[in-house]
């Protein structure tokens, strides 16, 4: 039987920067996952995924990540998603030094 | 040092451009990223988590004052401030913008340096010894071969596709100080009954099938050195698994034929192909050899360092644990940590740098060296300049004395940058460190490896730390493996794994735990941890690490 679709956001790097990037709803792209579409139905995801990978001078290779619903939007599950949403933890560099 | 002669400059300058090519057609969107990717490779241009990765190669780990002062320089104004020096004796900056990368390795270029082949399926930077040329038990300096190796490999029109990367080591000594039985094929220089030639060693490597290197030539006359290693590469391009990159390399191919097939190929090869060299390659090795003459080596009294040793508690510890034996018995050579308590393993920052290149251009005859273990070697130092190094370095947070000490870790860049990381590195190796100066016992645990990776392809060499420890994903959270008594030596060994992995608030209070074990149960102060785990094999430092499982297994 097929595993059970759990929810997803699109995300890969920037073209440009290299920064970690989130596909929103309105097809742009954002550096902060809370403004990303949370993707819940798997065909959906699919043709998504088709459409955020057809910005290819925009973002290098898009991916589906697992996330969450959060209080203020999406959120990561994995640690290494979450790490993505923050930067580095031996300096204060990244995006946990934007905000 | 080696000089670049006009066509490796010309060589080097066109790369570049057509890099810069690269780079346009693929932010204009006439190179999708999938066709973009083996380029960007080829110059070492990695994508990781945070951002673009630019990996420079050191050739042999061997640099000048005004290559570092470079490094520092791109580091300054294309990244942030700082740069990371790996085991491979490269440098990795972990910001770059992917339109600025020409222009780095443009001012790369002019100070003869390049990122090339330092990725992908190709013969990778050529490491060696790091006091090659300074070291009072060597044989011969191994650069002038690492750079004829260097020259042949880059660009070989037969090796740019290879199964896998392909890694060759070289040393000259009889210390092995470049951990050649962990490289896809190794290179020490040997002399027999007056002759001087050279043992090969081939399908070593680490990563998650770790093997050690087996002698596959005993004495290979010198000039037979290109041919032999271009028979081995040649052997493995077609042998290889293609078809599963965890067999491709040749640890696994050497491992499926045998060492006595693989040698019998080796053999045919090299018969075939030897009388296609000319003898071309060893006029252009005796160039080389020009190159790396010794330097003019300054005389005088000595007796200052000796004044200032016995009068400075702090300098006398730091010379007692940062220099080594120089040939020249009036020099030595200094080890630079960079590994101060608590900092990034191998990260120098940018005043860092340009503070190491002045010392190197006033008193060290304007060579510098980065060593696998993520450390910068002053090679040549005549002793009455060492106090002045030494309060320099103290200017910039470079004088901590703990070279081959527990806080002089080897740490992979881990998940805190590297895309392939399956957990973070780094603050695991800032905690031990900072945890031992706390407790200020590390010169009395005396040597000790540690080496940490972040995932099983062992960047960080865990596999060979006296201590090694891997970050693993286990269900989601980070979890530390501990594998005891591996060696990098000459003695080289592939440690044992010790049990259940820890979390990542246990690892600390285990690693503590052990090494205050160790210093409970080793026969006196002069036995190493290494000694002792070989005295007394792995249950002892088992029970150390998991009291409740040794006291049911007495209960």
């Amino acid at each position: 039987m097929a595993r059970e679709f759990t929810p997803k956001v699109i995300t890969t790097n920037h073209l440009l920067s290299g920064d970690a990037v989130w596909f929103t709803v309105d097809s742009t792209w954002t550096g902060d996952i809370s403004e990303a579409e949370l993707l819940e139905d798997e065909a959906h995801a699919d043709l998504r995924l088709l459409e955020a990978n057809a910005q290819r001078d925009q973002v290098t290779g898009a991916y589906l990540a697992d996330a969450k619903d959060g209080e203020n939007g999406p959120e990561p599950v994995h640690f290494r998603e979450a790490f993505r949403t923050r930067g580095p933890s031996n300096y204060n560099h990244g995006k946990q030094a934007e905000v | 040092m080696y000089k670049y002669n006009d066509f490796d400059e010309a060589f080097v300058r066109e790369r570049v451009s057509q890099f810069k090519a690269q780079v346009d057609r693929r932010i204009d969107g006439s190179l999708t990223e999938d066709e973009f990717k083996p380029f960007r490779l080829m110059n070492g241009l990695y994508l990781q988590l945070h951002a673009y990765m630019l990996r420079v190669a050191i050739p042999y780990g061997t640099l000048n004052g005004g290559q570092m002062r470079q490094l520092a320089y791109v580091a300054e104004t294309f990244d942030k401030g700082y740069g990371h020096f790996t085991t491979r004796q490269n440098i990795q900056y972990n910001w770059p913008k992917l339109a600025d990368v020409p222009v780095i390795l443009e001012k790369l270029a002019d100070v003869e340096m390049h990122a090339i082949q330092t990725s992908g399926n190709t013969i990778r930077n050529v490491t060696a010894d790091h006091f090659a040329g300074a070291a009072g038990d060597e044989i011969a300096d191994p650069r002038p071969i690492a750079e004829l190796l260097r020259q042949w490999s880059t660009d070989h029109p037969e090796f740019q596709a290879l199964p896998r990367k392909f890694k060759i080591a070289v040393s000259g000594a009889t210390n092995d100080r470049a951990v050649l039985r962990a490289h896809d094929v190794a290179v020490q220089v040997v002399e027999q009954d007056g002759q001087r030639g050279y043992r090969i060693f081939v399908g070593g490597g680490l990563g998650r099938t770790p093997m050690i290197g087996k002698v596959l030539r005993d004495f290979l006359p010198e000039a037979d050195l290109l041919p032999y290693v271009e028979a081995v590469v040649s052997v493995w391009n077609l042998l290889g698994r293609r078809d599963n990159k965890y067999k491709a390399r040749i640890k696994i191919t050497v491992h499926e034929h045998g060492i006595e097939e693989i040698s019998r190929l080796v053999e045919d090869r090299f018969a075939e192909i030897r009388p296609t060299f000319s003898g071309v390659d060893q006029v252009i090795l005796r160039e080389i050899e020009a190159h790396f003459a010794n330097p003019t080596y300054k005389t005088g009294s000595t007796d200052g360092f000796d004044a200032y040793k016995a009068a400075n508690p702090a300098f006398r510890s730091w010379a007692d644990t940062n220099l080594a034996a120089h040939k020249n018995p009036d020099y030595a050579i200094v080890s630079i940590s960079l590994k101060a308590h608590g900092a990034t393993p191998g990260d120098a920052s940018a005043d860092q740098m340009r503070m190491m290149a002045e010392l190197a251009e006033k008193y060290g005859h304007n060579e510098l060296r980065i060593s696998h273990e993520q450390n910068v070697i002053l090679p040549y130092v005549h002793k009455s300049d060492l106090p002045e190094i030494y309060n320099a370095l103290r200017g910039v947070a470079l004088a901590t004395a703990n070279i081959g000490l527990i806080s002089d870790i080897i740490a992979c860049p881990g998940m805190d940058y590297c895309a392939l990381a399956t957990a973070r590195s780094i603050p695991i190796a800032q905690e031990i460190a900072t945890r031992f100066d706390e407790l200020k016992l590390e010169h009395e645990v005396g040597p000790l490896k540690i080496k940490i990776s972040g995932c099983i392809n062992a960047c960080g060499h865990h596999h060979v730390g006296h201590i090694g420890i891997l970050g693993l994903d286990r269900a989601g959270v980070e979890n530390y493996q501990i594998t005891l008594g591996g060696d990098h030596t000459e003695n080289a060994a592939i440690g044992e794994r010790a049990g259940p992995g820890f979390s990542a608030d246990e690892i600390i209070p285990a690693i503590e735990r052990l090494v205050l074990g160790y210093l409970d149960i080793r026969r006196d102060a002069d036995e190493t941890f290494i000694q002792a785990y070989r005295r007394l094999g792995a249950q002892p430092f088992k029970n150390i690490l998991y009291p409740e499982k040794a006291a049911q297994n007495a209960a």
